[in-house]
């Protein structure tokens, strides 16, 4: 017998607002000082009212226009019912029936065994806005003390996107969380980052088994809950596939008979498991209705079309571009474009500046990624700036210097930089490559005498290159190199195979 | 000389303390002994703080020696409903499960009143969480009638509207989501009006049903219901529901007659059900306007048998979620013992805390909402209440404002219907479908019983008219007395 995986997720983002979505209060992740970032309304004490947030809702559209949904024109705010510490009103403030956006993708590119690639495409059920809440902390002494809570992140303003069952194996789920994380960053819609909770996962995981007659039989959904790095997720959907396979092959049990209703599980990392957190699905009734405190809120055409106008290329149709405008590998383009939006600007910045895409993505994938990670900087705060870089690769195109030369001034002007910590200008360049004797010389004459005097020098040499030993030029190359600096050594090397014919 | 002052109309009073004539300490005094004297028999008010009370008015008294901008209330004493936060003064809502909660900040109309040189003279007494007709519901006891102490003075307002109908402070806010400023001003003999959904910022009013809810003034008189009305209306940006409309000038306004008046009866509010002598009572009241020359014209509002059943439908349901932040966990009342848990301790908090009516509303709402009910019950409530708003917008095609009787029946007596829940929710019967729609309405005095107990007249205007009420309000109070009579305690 053998199974399919399916795998949805749910995804919860925070925006990056610099106040909560319903009131004035800070988002900053804070948890050194609880209960600081906090009002009346984000406390919800008796009578304070939500006022919504207008610059994190367009957050939220544009994070969803990434997602490729459909925005609606109408949509209204709902309240969430249940009791618990960190949810200070008694219920949260969510969109039930009718979210902002819906009907979106998000494609994956995945490798199957074999080494295939192909593009999964992960379809967005939905995607909704609403407060986060705040944090509970239990004391970990084990002396029952009392637990404690911290509303510094109630109200941060959070997107969810809800996948539709479209992920086939936990490889694809991380892959579909790092294109996620890869989108929302570029967006800037959110820093995505997991240590801060600022994306957390809900995987919902089941198999379906092949029959021997050909039918397929599902085994009970698990919704793995708060799933808080990519490799965790990875991690406890293998976890869940393995173990959903064992207990059907155990029980026989399928979704929906009697004991195969959906189960809630966490992952415990350290154990490598998932473990139950709720044995029986006991229909949770929230009680939704809208919420009186707020009004719908209404998108025209305009607004869409202004926000639109505000957000930056996605990654996906980047990476198109790069293949297309540069002439980049696929796999140049997913390094580049990988990196983050402003090492990708940084790259059409140095391929416009020199006009050569190819040689602007060799410097950047190897050179550039390779000094910024040794220096442990961002693109941004990278001491060669795109204008210098493209300058300094033109000249290598115009033939003016060397691949060898412009590495030499690459380092030249990082080395500088490490001493007077000036960001170095592009008038650097032909600075360096004049000291140092490093432009490429032009004088056919100089070369010429430099040959017959070598050429002279090696009658040894000469001899074995006319026997066939190919090797024996590359010594002659190197001596008229040494005598005229800057020497492009392909036209070396052509004149001194036709002086020796 | 207290009941000189007392009796003062509000223009009167506020021109002799803008002359000088009358300082706010001495007014303020006057009023403060008043309720020290005349407070214990009546209940009207749960927290008074004299000392804070006397600085306001010293505060004001300072202001105007020193020739600085006077607002509108300037130096007049106002009560407030236990359900607005002032920043420092505890707020209850009567219950004892906000018993020591103290807010650390002010509801929008707090601000406006005290931007208005207002003096906050203490805090009144109301139905648990705005929860009644009669201000029974009170963890701090009933409030008494002021024209009979063994009759209720109405609800949830009941504190407020005490405390105006017995001169214990000229002015007073109250809050009304299904007639509780209007019915305790008619069972008192005094003004009460609930301005349209929206006029009034809610920020800072402590929610019992979110979509009902408005804050609105008493008064002895339509004058000073304009006057408070004109100080703590306009548009909230932390209140989305708040309109974004100019605030008319009332207490410029509110003495000009309208000429070419039509005035709209409802059949469905002169129905089964209404008292013989209240109805007699406002009939003569339109016969006033009729001799002013308005057009009385028979209107149908055939939706109103609904009004009571929509309204125990989409006010338990919003007062079941308000209400859930009450757990015990962040203020409020904590229960001392409970199991452990964390389920257990909120059972325990919420079970000692609320009173019995509030129990009974959380518990209706909680099922209006469940699984599988919500359709039957709050989906078909919302339908009901757009019919219910489109009755009204019918009827204000035709004619300018709607005028009938604000309750059933006259002041009825404490305890006579606390053991049947659905008689008491029938003296809101004519009040709720204002609240319901969103629409203006006021109650003034227009008579009393032969047992000497006040009537109101009710008058419901189009949203947003409440230039044309108060008018309209103001014709019949040049004509009449009823506004003047006060009970014989306070004279
Ligand atoms: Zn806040």
């Amino acid at each position: 017998m053998s199974y399919d995986v399916i795998i949805g997720l749910e995804v919860h983002v925070q925006l990056q607002t610099q106040t909560k979505i319903f009131c004035g209060c800070s988002t900053a992740f804070n948890p050194d000082h609880p209960n600081v970032q906090t009002c009346p309304v984000c406390l919800g004490l008796p009578g304070a009212l939500p006022v919504l947030n207008r610059h994190g809702f367009q957050l939220a559209v544009k994070t969803a226009l990434g997602l490729n949904c459909q925005i609606a024109s109408f949509t209204k705010w709902d309240r969430k019912q249940y009791f618990y510490p960190d949810l200070p009103k008694g219920y949260q403030i969510s969109q039930f029936d009718l979210p902002f956006s819906h009907d979106g993708h998000v494609d994956v590119e995945t490798t199957s065994e074999s080494g295939d690639k192909s593009i999964r495409r992960v379809r967005i059920l939905r995607a909704h806005m609403e407060e986060d809440a705040g944090k509970n902390m239990h004391d970990e002494s084990g002396r029952g003390r009392d637990s404690k809570v911290d509303l510094n992140r109630a109200g941060t303003p959070l997107v969810e996107i809800v996948t539709q069952p479209d992920l086939r194996s936990a490889e694809e789920a991380r892959r579909f969380l790092e294109e996620l994380k890869l989108l929302l960053t570029y967006l800037g819609v959110s820093d995505c980052n997991m240590q801060e909770g600022s994306l957390r996962c809900d995987a919902n995981v089941n198999l379906h088994i092949h029959q021997p007659d050909g039918s397929r039989v599902a085994t009970p959904i698990v919704e793995v809950k708060n799933l808080n790095s990519f490799r965790f997720t990875e991690q406890a959907i293998l976890f869940e596939v393995q173990r959903q396979w064992d207990e059907f092959q155990r029980t026989g049990i399928k979704l929906g008979d009697k004991g195969g209703h959906k189960a809630t599980r966490g992952y415990n990392p350290d154990r490598g498991e998932t473990y139950i957190l709720r044995e029986k699905e006991e229909a949770a009734d929230y009680r939704y209705f809208p919420d009186p405190d707020l009004v719908p809120v209404l998108v025209t055409e305009t607004q869409l079309a202004a926000i639109r106008s505000e957000m930056c290329e996605p990654p996906a149709p980047r990476r198109e571009r790069f293949h297309a405008d540069y002439q980049l590998t696929p796999y140049d383009a997913a390094v580049i474009i990988d990196q983050g939006r402003l090492f990708a600007d940084y790259f059409e910045a140095v391929a416009k500046t020199c006009g050569d895409g190819k040689q602007a993505a060799n410097w950047i994938t190897q050179d550039v990624l390779r000094e910024t990670k040794q220096r442990d900087q961002s693109i941004a705060e990278f001491a060669i700036r795109p204008e210098v870089l493209g300058t300094l690769l033109g000249q290598i195109n115009q033939k003016r210097i060397t691949i060898k030369s412009a590495r030499e001034v690459f380092g030249d002007l990082l080395t500088e930089f490490d001493e007077t910590a000036a960001i170095p200008a592009a008038s650097r360049i032909d600075e360096i490559v004049t000291t140092k004797g490093l432009a490429i010389v032009e004088d056919t004459g100089a070369i010429d005498a430099a040959i017959t005097a070598v050429l002279g020098r090696n009658a040894k040499a000469v001899a074995d290159f006319k026997e066939g030993n190919q090797k024996a030029i590359g010594a002659l190359i190197g001596q008229v190199m040494r005598e005229v600096k800057g020497a492009d050594p392909q036209t070396v090397r052509e004149k001194i195979i036709a002086a020796m014919q | 000389m207290s009941s000189i002052i007392t009796s003062l109309p509000l223009t009167s009073l506020i021109q002799q303390l803008r002359s000088g004539e009358l300082r706010s300490v001495e007014v303020t005094t006057t009023y403060l002994d008043a309720i020290a004297d005349r407070d214990a028999a009546l209940g009207a008010f749960v927290h008074v703080d004299r000392e804070d009370a006397l600085q306001q008015a010293a505060d004001a008294d300072a202001r105007r020696s020193a020739g600085q901008a006077n607002g509108l209330l300037a130096g007049v004493p106002v009560a407030i409903k236990d359900v607005l936060c002032v920043t420092g003064q505890p707020a209850t809502c009567a219950s004892r499960m906000l018993k020591g909660f103290v807010p650390p900040y002010d509801a929008t109309a707090i601000t406006k009143l005290k931007q208005a040189g207002a003096v906050l003279v203490g805090r009144t007494n109301m139905d648990e969480f705005a929860m009644g007709s009669s201000g029974e519901n009170s963890a701090f006891g009933p409030t008494r009638n002021p024209w009979d102490p063994e009759r209720i003075p109405g609800g949830s307002s009941s504190g407020s509207a005490v405390a105006v109908a017995a001169r214990l402070a000229p002015l007073a806010l109250g809050s009304d989501t299904g007639g509780s400023i209007r019915q305790p001003a008619s069972l008192c003999g005094i003004v009460g009006l609930k301005p349209t959904y929206g006029r009034v910022s809610r920020y800072g009013l402590i929610a019992y049903a979110s979509s009902l809810d408005q804050i609105g003034p008493f008064a002895t008189d339509v004058v000073g219901a304009a006057i408070l009305l004109e100080a703590i209306s306009g548009h909230d940006p932390r209140d989305s529901t708040s309109v974004n409309l100019p605030v008319p000038a009332h207490s410029q306004s509110v003495d000009q007659p309208l000429a070419g008046l039509r005035i709209g009866v409802p059949v469905e509010h002169f129905a089964e059900g209404l008292d013989a002598e209240v109805e007699r009572t406002v009939r003569e009241a339109l016969a006033v306007y009729k001799s002013l020359g308005a057009e009385l014209k028979e209107i149908h509002l055939p939706h109103t048998k609904y009004a009571v059943a929509t309204y125990y439908l989409i006010a338990t349901s919003e007062a079941s979620s308000n209400l859930a932040r009450y757990d015990g966990v962040h203020y409020g009342h904590r229960a001392e013992e409970f199991g452990g848990s964390l389920i257990s301790m909120y059972e325990a908090s919420r079970g000692e805390g609320f009173g019995d009516e509030v129990k009974r509303r959380i518990m209706l709402g909680v099922f209006a909402l469940s699984a599988g009910y919500a359709d039957k019950y709050y989906t078909k409530a919302l339908q009901v209440r757009r019919l219910i708003r489109g009755d009204f917008d019918a009827a204000f095609q035709e004619v300018d404002v709607i005028a009938g009787p604000v309750t059933p029946t006259a002041a009825f007596k404490l305890g006579e219907k606390t053991s049947d829940p659905l008689s008491m929710y029938l003296s809101d019967i004519y009040t709720i479908s204002a609240n319901l729609a969103g629409i203006p309405g006021i109650s003034i005095p227009c008579g009393f019983t032969s047992t000497g107990l006040p009537i109101g007249l009710q008058l419901q205007a189009a949203p947003f008219e409440e230039e044309r009420l108060l008018r309209v309000a103001r014709m019949f109070e040049r004509e009449t007395e009823w506004h003047l009579r006060q009970p014989a305690s306070t004279l």
